[in-house]
């Protein structure tokens, strides 16, 4: 049976679409943006943190593990990962969850138990399950097949993508998807493959194809402070939006939130200090973008 | 710092007033009953002996009309002078010294009120209050289990009250009752009925009452008009002859507008805290109904305007909150430490042909909740699918300013349960609840609550095979060694043979605590409002009412359903634990062991997930208290029914508990009504929902279910809608009761800190709202932990 790899499945999550939603985050992400805010998703494989201020010391991850792969330095457990299988017996045991696996292998089924568990909330609020990630196209196939038991089951769906998939899997699903939440981060391809590790051609072709056969697609756009928040690329991205079908566009301001994230996964965060856009520049991003003649929201 | 949120002067003042005086006790009722005992006890039958005690409180007690009030009478002399009842519970002088003494909920104790207490009160009452009564008719087994925890008493040091009324006196005055009355009278068949006596005796004490309110209430006529004489200031003079024209006409006659409909209940609910202390006091419940043809005539016809409509009710609501609870002591102060007296305004709904029920009057209600931020009385919204959304809207943006009222009730599932309890629909229509999350039917109910049941504890003494490890006595069964359970079934049903138990001694005390109450403490005038009271010649408090229902109510449900997931799982599924390693864990409260202390709370499947391993278990334990208390007939010809409340009383239930198996420590509290443990939940508000849910609401007559929200969440329209959205969903799955918390935990804990600057934060506790300074710090512990795990 496919199985997807899934980080986290957010309930009440209130910002990726219409309505009271769950969000099914997929691991694994094509893209490296400086920005991300859930860098544990980068990775498409299975991960074990550590949180050293839970850990109370009791070893008992050190005695279950079968591989040896566990020991004490210094007042902290150091993982041998190169003899670690990835078994998260030592997860299982920590006490104190101080040990955490970062990944879940789950069944279409395993997800549709989930995601039909908040239908009432959905039919109430006029909500839905969203799919993001990570990129979620870069498991097109079991994304398919989730998509259409929804459908199935008369289940709102949003995919929230890059972009960066190929079109054969945009093809697939977007027959089974209700609405997509698009992101849009910079037009110049050089910068863009700076900040985010790939260019953003792939990114620009699938969505001139998508929007001549999908008639819901809100375009999201992160604001980077000194990065993609200068006048010049907003208008140049809405100067391309308006040859194509688009009318919403979401302006989401950077946060530094998932700072922390980076300490337990052992990565350097590269915006270090970089503060979020203030209020009156969002709301001057939104009012010129306005001008183009979209609908503009601040946040999703 | 007063905020203006649109009160007049008057009602500023008045409300300042409210908040300033301080509690303390009033000798004055006390002692006019005593006068009325010695005059009469014994040469009259009891009813009347109650009723000409009531008539002779009614035509000597002080008068009160305080500078620029419309709506007049107070309980006490002076707003927050609270009376004592010793024909209920005659105090001892260290109970008052304990009273004027304590930190929080305190009533300051004169040396005159102290003198007089114990030369004419204490010699007249020891030994023959119904507290004292009561514990002597109490086996020794009974007591036992009293003082271990297993369950508290209401009847202890108050009377039986948890009724609310309907819209009957809002349409009749005492005259058309007394007609009702004699006609009753009248029809008593002296020659066949074996309890015409009884019923005669009754009725004419009834007939008593009701001359005797109306007297009460000529007395504020004649005391305004006296003011009105001296008054310099003309605005104020004309407010009090109209006082007085108000006075002179209710409740003796049906009100003819608004302000006779405030003031004319005003009067019937002071008649009622009066006569005996009531539990939840009185209640005039879906005030909205009740006042809306007078509201839309006076609009109509010119004579009233939305401001003075709105000035009157804030002038009302006042009169609530210069009413606090009667003091209470021991265990009966732990279970409901606060001065609120659970008055509960019932806003919206549906009316009694099942159509919408909110009106104009609605909207002026929720403002005035918001203007006046009161502790009494409480408020809350009925939420029907018949209701708009722009109702429960408004309601939300009440809620979001984080002091916790109004609270919302799913209408169409109160209605329900009032129906599967025999009611018929129109009853459950114009049905409601009250007090905490009570369900009843206004004005035709006795819906009694009778005590506590620790669900906790007796967990406890199963894990300890009948034994109370507090105490080291045997007050339960011996229901085996847990060392040598075979399966986790074998443990629920040794769970299942303790609380049958444990239930049985309780209603045992009950079967006869009703009966001392419906002989030696009838309370005619109250019965004067309840249907049918006066049709049957019987007396509320021996079964009168045209329904009779005694509750039961279960503390602990999220902490026994985790504990009890926790063996499970650990023990016979996983078998990581031993039960043997288990309970010394307990027993040494987790020295030693605080890593399975960890594993237990972080590692157990736990109830508010939405995961049925944990949320089935939950099922199995509320069915198992269902079934051992539901339906069983009471003393009252009434029925045995649950509901699912603590209002403090998860604090005190904790404290007598050591440490148990989901990780909690020896005497911390237990979670609250049927709320996860604090901070147990981790997955959101809907999955909370969803786990509450799975509890069969509509076979109780109450549960209260607390959510925390950081402040924020809720911001804008789109929060609004987020919340009502969120209270549709769960009342679709029939859940009957949410109330929100929308503070951060930071906020509380600097006011844990720094009280005085934060005198006028209000929290919601559990079924009320109280001021944060007034809670024990264990309490204020408990609300932290709980607001703590926010979510986004």
């Amino acid at each position: 049976m496919k199985k997807a790899t899934i980080f986290n499945i957010q309930r009440f999550s209130l910002h990726d679409g219409p309505g009271i939603r769950t969000t099914v985050f997929f691991k694994g992400c094509p893209l490296d943006c400086w920005w991300c805010h859930n860098p544990e998703s980068k990775s498409f494989k299975e991960e074990l943190v550590f949180s050293a201020s839970k850990c109370i010391h009791c070893g008992e991850c050190i005695e279950t593990c079968k591989t040896q792969s566990l020991s004490f330095y210094k007042d902290t457990i150091v993982r041998n990962e190169d003899n670690c299988n990835l078994c998260r017996g030592c997860d299982v045991i920590c006490p104190t969850s101080a040990i955490e696996a970062i990944g879940k292998k789950m069944s279409t089924i395993d997800l549709m138990k989930e995601i039909e568990k908040d239908r009432v909330f959905y039919e109430e609020s006029g909500g839905g399950v969203t799919f993001s990630g990570g990129e979620p196209l870069s498991q097109a196939d079991i994304l398919y097949e989730v998509l259409s038991q929804c459908k199935l089951k008369g289940i709102h769906t949003a995919v929230d993508t890059s972009g960066y998939g190929t079109w054969n899997d945009f093809e697939k699903i977007h027959k089974v998807t209700d609405l997509f939440l698009y992101d849009i981060k910079l037009m110049d391809s050089k910068a863009h493959e700076k900040y985010t590790g790939v260019t953003n051609i792939i990114i620009l072709n699938n969505l001139e194809r998508l929007v001549k056969c999908h008639d819901n697609i809100i375009i999201r756009l992160p604001i980077i402070p000194s990065i993609n928040d200068d006048d010049e690329n907003i208008i140049e991205i809405c100067n391309y939006l308006s040859k194509l079908r688009v009318r919403q566009v979401h302006i989401l301001p950077y946060h530094d939130t998932g700072i922390d994230k980076y300490t337990k996964i052992n990565e350097d965060y590269r915006l270090k200090g970089l503060k979020s856009p203030t209020e009156e520049k969002m709301f001057k991003i939104k009012e010129k973008i306005k001008a183009f003649g979209y609908e503009v929201k601040i946040g999703g | 710092m007063t905020v203006d949120r649109g009160m007049n002067d008057r009602v500023k003042k008045l409300r300042l007033q409210s908040e300033t005086a301080i509690p303390m006790i009033s000798i004055e009722r006390a002692v006019l009953m005593t006068e009325a005992y010695e005059k009469y006890e014994g040469r009259v039958s009891i009813p009347v002996l109650r009723a000409l005690a009531f008539k002779h409180l009614m035509a000597n007690k002080t008068i009160c009309i305080n500078e620029g009030e419309l709506i007049v009478g107070e309980r006490g002399p002076a707003p927050q002078e609270t009376p004592t009842y010793p024909e209920l519970c005659c105090h001892t002088l260290e109970d008052l010294q304990i009273m004027n003494d304590r930190e929080k909920i305190f009533f300051k104790v004169s040396d005159e009120v102290k003198k007089i207490h114990s030369e004419r009160i204490i010699p007249y009452w020891q030994g023959k209050s119904m507290r004292d009564k009561l514990i002597n008719s109490m086996t020794s087994q009974w007591q036992d289990c009293y003082e271990a925890g297993i369950f508290t008493e209401f009847m202890e040091q108050r009377a039986p009250g948890h009724t609310v009324a309907d819209d009957k006196i809002f349409k009749k005055g005492f005259k058309d009752f007394k007609k009702d009355i004699k006609e009753s009278l009248a029809s008593i068949d002296f020659y066949n009925d074996p309890q015409a006596y009884e019923k005669a005796e009754e009725l004419k004490a009834m007939e008593i009452c009701a001359d005797a309110i109306a007297v009460f209430a000529r007395r504020h006529g004649e005391k305004a008009l006296e003011l009105a004489k001296t008054e310099k200031n003309q605005v104020r003079r004309l407010e009090l002859e109209k006082i007085a024209e108000v006075c002179f006409r209710v409740p003796e006659n049906s009100p003819r507008n608004f302000w006779e409909a405030l003031q004319g209940y005003w009067f019937i609910h002071l008649g009622v805290i009066t006569e005996l202390n009531t539990w939840d006091a009185f209640d005039p419940g879906r005030l909205d109904q009740h006042l809306y043809p007078f509201y839309k005539n006076e609009i109509a016809e010119g004579t009233l305007s939305k401001d003075n409509a709105k000035e009157l009710l804030e002038c009302f609501w006042v009169k609530f909150n210069n009413q606090p609870a009667p003091p209470k002591v021991g265990i009966t102060l732990q279970e409901s430490g606060t001065y609120t007296d659970f008055a509960n305004i019932n806003i919206g709904g549906m009316k009694v042909d099942g159509s919408d029920g909110v009106n104009d009057v609605s909207y002026l209600l929720l403002e005035v909740v918001n203007e006046m931020r009161l502790l009494q009385p409480s408020s809350n919204i009925q939420v029907s699918k018949k209701n708009p959304d722009q109702f429960i809207k408004k309601a939300a943006e009440i809620i979001r300013e984080g002091w916790g009222q109004p609270s919302i009730f799913n209408a169409d599932a109160v209605m329900e349960e009032l129906i599967r309890q025999g009611k018929s629909i129109e009853d459950a229509r114009c049905g409601g609840t009250s007090g905490c999350v009570e369900t009843g039917a206004f004005g035709k109910e006795a819906f009694i609550l009778t005590g506590y049941f620790n669900l906790v504890k007796i967990l406890e003494i199963t894990l300890n095979n009948g034994i109370d490890p507090r105490t080291g006595k045997r007050i339960g069964l011996q229901t085996g060694n847990v060392d040598e359970l075979k399966s986790f079934n074998e443990l629920m049903g040794a769970f299942k043979r303790q609380l049958k138990h444990f239930i049985d001694i309780k209603i045992y005390g009950n079967n006869i605590i009703e009966k001392l109450y419906a002989i030696n403490m009838p309370s005619p005038f109250l019965s004067i409002v309840i249907d049918d009271c006066i049709k049957k010649g019987v007396d509320y408090n021996a079964g009168g009412a045209r329904y009779n229902t005694t509750y039961i109510q279960g503390v602990g449900i999220g902490t026994i359903t985790d504990s009890l997931s926790a063996i499970k799982h650990h023990v016979f599924e996983n078998k990581r634990l031993t039960m043997g390693k288990l309970m010394d864990s307990l027993n040494k409260d987790f020295q030693e062991t605080e890593n399975i202390r960890q594993l237990l709370l972080n590692k157990t499947p736990r109830y508010g997930n939405d995961d049925d391993a944990a949320d089935n278990i939950m099922v199995e334990v509320f069915n198992i208290f269902y079934e051992a208390v539901n339906g069983r007939k009471t003393m009252r010809n009434g029925t045995y029914r649950i509901n699912m409340l603590p209002t403090t009383c998860h604090v005190y239930f904790g404290s007598v508990i050591g440490a148990t198996t989901d990780g909690r420590r020896a005497g911390t509290p237990l979670s609250e009504g049927i709320s996860p443990v604090q901070g147990s939940d981790r997955l959101g508000p809907t999955a909370v929902i969803k786990s509450a849910a799975k509890m069969d609401h509509l076979k109780t007559g109450g549960t209260l279910l607390n959510q925390k929200f950081a402040p924020g969440v809720l911001d804008g329209e789109t929060g609004l809608e987020k919340l009502t959205h969120l209270v549709r969903s769960y009342f679709r799955l029939d859940g009957h009761h949410i109330q929100f918390n929308v503070i951060d935990a930071k906020t509380l804990r600097k006011a844990q800190k720094n009280p005085e600057k934060y005198r006028d934060l209000i929290v919601r506790v559990a079924g009320y709202s109280d001021y944060f300074n007034n809670l024990n710090k264990n309490l204020q512990n408990e609300i932290i932990e709980r607001t703590e795990h926010k979510q986004l």
